[in-house]
């Protein structure tokens, strides 16, 4: 039976979109290292790259001088990561869960990112320190994922 | 680099779109500029293959989105076709399966507009 690792590994990105393709990668291999199957990796990276594009679009809204990190902390069967930057803080509560025949109705797609992300993980986070935001995104890896 | 393309051609009255690489929030606007460009060459019934698409997030969701009312109120459609699994999956969880048609082969859209 192959034991999950132990990983901890921390990058920092630019604020622009074109960062999206390397955390994706970043965040593919290590929960590919952790033991996830395809399918886990790949919901994992997407919801990940969900929250790095919530955190370029609107904490930086734009503004691609800025920084954000991406942190893997992965033990056990829990697989977490956790997105930090220092721009405008975001109010998960605010946004509406979407109705996706309403959403459709008003040509907008804000907020799918934010469902998408609860839907892949286990656990969806917002912090809001005192300098920074953080998002925190778990995902457990099951029994049968660990042959 | 996580590339993306996108290929136009014509095939009877509708116009098939190939999707390859990867949609992101990095590489949406080329797909909304395709759009917007058929939009304005009068083009409406559009059948979007993503056998080549690797990924996508809601960043490229949102395109699809933004498009549909002003293709159907043209009488047009965009029917999406050739979904990997993957891919479909993020449609899926989203509802999109009550809102667009979805079909397992281009030719099965295609036909769909050109019975009209």
């Amino acid at each position: 039976m192959k034991s999950s690792e132990k990983i901890e590994a921390k990058r920092v990105f630019k604020s622009t979109t074109n960062a999206l393709a390397e955390v994706r990668e970043f965040v593919d291999e290590l929960a590919a290292r952790f033991g996830f199957g395809d399918k886990e990796v790949s919901e994992i990276t997407l919801a990940v790259d969900e929250a790095c594009t919530n955190v370029i679009k609107h904490a930086y809204k734009g503004k691609p001088d800025a920084e954000f990190e991406v942190r893997v902390l992965a033990t056990g069967r829990e697989f977490q990561i956790v997105v930090r930057d220092w721009g405008a803080s975001f109010k998960p509560d605010e946004v509406p869960v979407p109705n996706i025949r309403d959403k459709y109705r008003k040509h907008k797609a804000g907020g799918l990112g934010i469902f998408l992300m609860k839907k892949l993980m286990d656990t969806v986070e917002y912090q809001d320190r005192d300098t920074s935001n953080e998002v925190r995104l778990v995902r457990y890896l099951r029994n049968e994922q660990k042959s | 680099m996580n590339e993306f393309k996108v290929l136009t051609r014509e095939s009877g009255n509708a116009v098939v779109m190939e999707l390859q690489g990867f949609l992101d929030a990095h590489t949406a606007p080329d797909l909304e500029k395709t759009f917007s460009e058929l939009m304005s060459k009068g083009k409406y019934n559009i059948v979007v293959n993503f056998d080549a698409l690797n990924y996508i997030s809601s960043a490229g969701l949102g395109v699809f989105m933004a498009y549909i009312d002003e293709v159907r109120n043209n009488h047009g459609d965009i029917k999406l076709a050739n979904m990997q699994q993957k891919v479909f999956n993020v449609f899926d969880l989203l509802g999109f399966p009550y809102l667009y048609e979805i079909y397992k082969d281009q030719e099965e859209a295609l036909k769909k507009f050109n019975s009209r």
